[in-house]
């Protein structure tokens, strides 16, 4: 191995960048929400989560240095071993996590905690990629198509065992992944369409939906009876066999909802829909979060300044609900300015996954992407009363110390492997 | 392959821009989530200020604040793990606490909502130690009225919580809601004067109600202003002895201090203690008294309205000696075929008249008043002779309302030409229809008050000042200004001379002579039989002593107790015995007083 040849001679400082302006803003942000004028504590204050979070930033800088120095094609070599390490400790958090609010998620070594969960994300990403780089596989083949899947579904299933419903829910977007690296399209398609028949199954009655499904079918089947058409009856078969699987989708999701769904989870969708119907109850978390974003107005009530945030009237508010301070202390602008900066980053995430010249790269980037693309989506999304209330940070910017490195880890892997993209080998 | 790139950044783009929509719908064009902010994080917090005290003449406490309790929670925070022994300590039901704390949730979880009102001191003092243990529990400290002595009731007045209506009467001020507010006797009078002025201060929240700190600096903060203080005109003694006279009576006793208006003693009875109608029984005692056939929230003194009786034959003198139409040397035969008559008399000047209380007289009398020939038509000439001994009338006060300084005075009646012609619905009418007013029985109504200050013009010769309660208002204890100025009656003081010369003579000869005789001073008064049909007649006295510089003018009414000169006379000259002496000498008319059988 050459040394020189690993030290990264082609960094994409614009993604370090984003990362250090994410990571320092968070860290701000992360003041104000926890910042109590009473006491006057300063951010630097180890009792409080601005200064504990400079602990992981300054940790996360080791982690840098160590992934940099690292030779590139060890992620690609030891992904399948990361993985299986990862599993392991997925299954071995079941039976030797602590218990937080009904999850046994975290592993606990003093005042030391780690969630598995968070680490899964990039170990699955780099198994997916690896699988993918594998001679002869081609994702637009079912057969190859199914075995990802099984890579991806894997820690979900140990991740949902935990209790931990949210973080699980974030592997689903890596069907992006697949459809990069073809997948046809229409696979994405009913992905999408699941999911939106999912949103319908909240919001509309299930006979409802079902009989107006029912009545399209007959409409449809209708039309085709009296149409000169080639294999007329096994057309209209193949409509009512859709039938009867959307169906089966409506109350799988309806049962899935109402049998497996804890009854804070089931809240928290029923939230969605319709926060007003109990503004205190479970409808509470993003009635007070639109509150504090909708009372910053065009320029914000100025740094350390909001009140919504600050009184504790937005749970969470250093965690999950950090998009409030920014709303309600930075205004419609700060709101606006964030937002852009993670289109922004999430653009060159894309363009720089589109210039490697590896499929394992390439895949690996697409993984990256659509992870953070993910969170920001879903954790913008809740805190503004778009998405459920689902319990996963917004990178770089929410306090937690897994977070913060799972998501180090799968920025800085991804710079890495770009930086060495030129000494790659395309494989074809 | 490459182009589904373009897929996957126009999603990206897709969420960015549903995200900018939707913050600038909340941020920027929904107020909505700001005033929702400030509902949540900034509290007005009320400073209540403290009520005006209410002294008598001699600086004695009448009313004054007591610290209680009022217990606040706020949902979100409560815990209550014994309910059952928490509702018993703040004295609640169980059910009863269930309900306020459902009731406060559906308000707010954050936001503090009344657990339980007024709990006194001694109450709150073995809970306090309790209150450890239930966190989300918040204690506001408030005064209510209490009223050391019990007395003078219906003077003082209650407050109470302002009402819906009053809410919407007093929109420009600053009543909210709970507020209390005097609504009766001095208490509603002088509102303005006693309740002072609210403060309000903004403060800061968190989620738990805890505040955080005041809001802007307190740029809008105001401080409470404490309410003024009263001096008022009773005398507590007096009004305790008149007070103890008057039990088990029905009947008022009105003193007032001729050379001021000043009334010294307001008695109205049966009254009740002031201290039921405060604090957190409030509401109970008051049902209970309202529905009191006795009615103690009557305040007759001032509200009760009695045919004048024999008094008001005084009062005809006056103003036939003004008239010319008698002099003290007229005597009119007493001839009973009209109005019925007492006593051995056959023909009696003036002064024999007044003492001897003659009915025929005093018909004559007025007759002289009223028909005048100044028309040949007796129609016309009784409506002259009326609207002129109207104008008279009037002059002492009666028919209308004096303008003491507690609410509800009636101001009784005087019949005068428009009165009769509505009465007779345009049928004509003559003095011969209306004589009965000559000796009080009639159309004519008086209330106490006017009655005491009718006594007050007879005492000062011709004049009176309104009588009032409060003396000085505030640090300098400033009079009320109306109530410095003189009112002169239409008649000349030289003939008040002969009326006080005959009020001599009805206690020291007359019908008063038994009971209401002092030996150190002179007294004038004139008694008042007040006939009721059916019923036992009303005792009424007014009298003031001494003769001259009179320090003390009265008029008692008892209900039901027969002749003036029994009940009224003895309570009257007790009354302005123990204010000139202190005490009483005549141990068996006080003895016969208390008793109250008067048969």
């Amino acid at each position: 191995m050459n040394y020189r040849e690993d030290i990264p001679s082609d960094v994409d400082w614009s993604l370090v960048g984003y990362y250090l302006l994410f990571v320092f803003f968070g860290w701000l942000n992360i003041y104000a929400a926890v910042y109590d004028a009473s006491l006057d504590q300063n951010i630097f204050d180890m009792s409080i989560n601005s200064g504990k979070q400079l602990l992981w930033i300054a940790t996360c800088a080791i982690l840098i240095l160590i992934i940099m120095v690292l030779d590139h094609k060890f992620y690609e070599q030891y992904a399948y071993l990361i993985y299986l390490l990862t599993i392991a400790l997925l299954i071995s958090v079941l039976f030797l996590g602590r218990e937080v609010a009904g999850s046994r998620s975290w592993f606990e070594i003093g005042s030391f905690r780690l969630q598995p969960a968070e680490f899964a994300k990039f170990a699955t990403v780099l198994v997916l990629a690896r699988y993918i780089n594998e001679p002869g596989v081609k994702m637009e083949l079912l057969n190859h198509q199914i075995k990802a899947a099984i890579l991806c579904l894997l820690p979900v299933a140990l991740i949902i065992l935990q209790g931990d419903t949210g973080s699980a829910l974030v592997f689903f977007i890596l069907i992006l992944v697949f459809y990069r690296e073809g997948m046809p399209p229409f696979l994405l398609i009913v992905g999408i369409l699941s999911a939106l028949l999912f949103i319908f199954t909240l919001l509309v009655d299930k006979y409802l939906l079902t009989g107006v499904l029912i009545s399209i079918a007959l409409v449809i089947s209708l039309r085709m009876l009296f149409k000169k058409l080639r294999k007329k009856w096994r057309k209209i078969a193949l409509v009512w066999l859709g039938l009867v699987m959307v169906a089966g989708v409506i109350f799988s999701v309806d049962y899935f909802i109402h049998q497996i769904l804890k009854p804070h989870q089931q809240n928290r969708i029923k939230a969605l829909i319709n926060p007003e119907a109990d503004p205190l109850g479970y409808g509470w978390n993003v009635t007070q979060s639109k509150i504090a974003i909708g009372s910053g107005g065009l320029l914000g009530k100025g740094f350390l300044e909001g009140t919504q945030t600050k009184y504790d009237f937005v749970p969470e508010q250093s965690t999950d609900f950090i998009f409030c301070t920014i709303g309600e202390e930075h205004g419609f602008w700060g709101s606006f300015l964030l937002v852009a900066f993670w289109i922004g980053f999430l653009f060159r995430l894309i363009v720089v996954a589109e210039r490697q010249k590896s499929k394992f790269s390439r895949a690996f980037g697409y993984g990256v992407s659509s992870i953070f693309f993910f969170h920001f989506m879903i954790n913008v999304g809740m805190t503004i009363g778009l998405f459920p209330v689902i319990g996963i940070p917004l990178p770089f910017f929410s306090y937690g110390g897994s977070s913060l490195w799972s998501f180090t880890i799968l920025l800085f892997i991804f710079i890495k492997l770009d930086a060495h993209r030129s000494q790659v080998l395309e494989r074809i | 392959m490459e182009n589904r790139k373009y897929i996957i950044l126009g999603l990206v783009i897709l969420v960015g821009i549903i995200f900018l929509i939707k913050l600038a719908q909340i941020q920027l064009f929904n107020e909505d989530y700001k005033l929702a902010a400030m509902d949540n994080a900034i509290q007005r917090l009320t400073k209540y200020p403290y009520r005006g005290l209410i002294y008598d003449r001699k600086n004695r406490l009448l009313v004054t604040n007591k610290p209680i309790f009022d217990l606040f929670f706020i949902p979100k925070d409560l815990r209550v793990e014994d309910s059952s022994k928490f509702a018993l300590a703040i004295g609640l039901s169980k059910d009863e606490l269930r309900l306020r704390i459902e009731e406060g949730r559906n308000y707010s979880m954050v936001k503090p909502s009344l657990l339980q009102k007024q709990l006194s001191f001694e109450q709150f003092n073995t809970i306090s130690s309790m209150l450890v243990d239930y966190p989300g529990v918040i204690v506001q400290p408030r005064t209510v009225r209490t009223y050391p002595h019990e007395s003078a009731a219906n003077v003082l007045g209650y407050i109470g919580e302002v009402s819906k209506k009053e809410l919407d009467r007093r929109k420009d001020t600053d009543y909210t809601q709970g507020d209390y507010v005097g609504v009766s006797g001095l208490e509603q009078n002088y509102e303005t004067v006693l309740r002072g002025k609210k403060g309000v201060q903004y403060v800061m929240v968190n989620v738990r109600g805890v505040v955080k700190g005041s809001f802007k600096e307190g740029k809008f903060d105001t401080t409470a202003v404490a309410g003024e203080d009263i001096v008022t005109t009773l005398d507590l003694d007096l009004q305790k002895y008149a007070e103890k006279l008057m039990e088990g009576k029905i009947g008022s006793v009105v003193a007032i201090e001729p050379s001021t208006g000043e009334i010294l003693s307001l008695v109205s009875s049966p009254s009740y203690d002031p201290n039921l109608l405060t604090g957190a029984s409030f509401s109970e005692n008051f049902a209970q008294l309202s529905s009191d056939s006795m009615k103690p929230l009557f305040n007759r003194a001032i509200m009760a309205m009695y045919r004048p009786g024999s008094i008001f034959k005084t009062a005809q003198a006056l103003i036939a000696l003004q008239e010319g139409v008698i002099t003290p040397e007229t005597r009119i035969a007493c001839i009973r075929n009209v109005v019925g008559c007492h006593g051995a008399h056959t023909i009696l000047d003036l002064l024999g008249a007044i003492t001897n209380s003659c009915n025929p007289y005093f018909m004559g009398v007025m007759r002289r008043v009223v028909n005048r020939d100044q028309s040949s038509n007796p129609f016309t000439d009784t409506r002259l002779g009326l609207e002129v001994w109207h104008r008279h009338i009037r002059s002492f006060g009666l028919g209308g309302t004096l303008g003491v300084d507690i609410p509800n005075e009636k101001g009784g009646l005087m019949p005068s030409v428009r009165y009769y012609d509505k009465a007779y619905r345009g049928r004509p009418w003559k003095y011969s229809n209306i004589y009965s007013i000559s000796i009080g029985e009639g159309e004519n109504l008086v209330v106490p008050l006017q009655m005491a200050n009718f006594a007050c013009i007879l005492a000062n010769r011709g004049f009176y000042y309104t009588p009032h309660l409060v003396k000085g208002i505030g640090q300098d204890k400033k009079p009320v200004e109306r109530f410095t100025e003189k009112r002169y009656t239409t008649i000349d003081s030289a003939h008040f001379r002969t009326i006080v010369n005959a009020m001599e003579n009805v206690v020291r000869y007359g019908t008063g002579s038994y009971r209401a005789q002092l030996k150190d001073v002179v007294l004038c008064g004139k008694t008042g039989t007040v006939q009721n049909k059916d019923k036992e007649d009303h005792s009424v006295f007014i009298a003031f002593a001494p003769k001259d510089n009179p320090k003390i003018a009265v008029s008692v009414y008892v209900e039901y107790a027969g002749q003036g000169a029994r009940a009224a006379a003895s309570i009257a000259s007790l009354i302005i015995e123990k204010h000139l002496f202190g005490e009483t000498k005549r141990k068996w008319i006080e003895d016969y007083a208390l008793k109250g059988d008067f048969k």
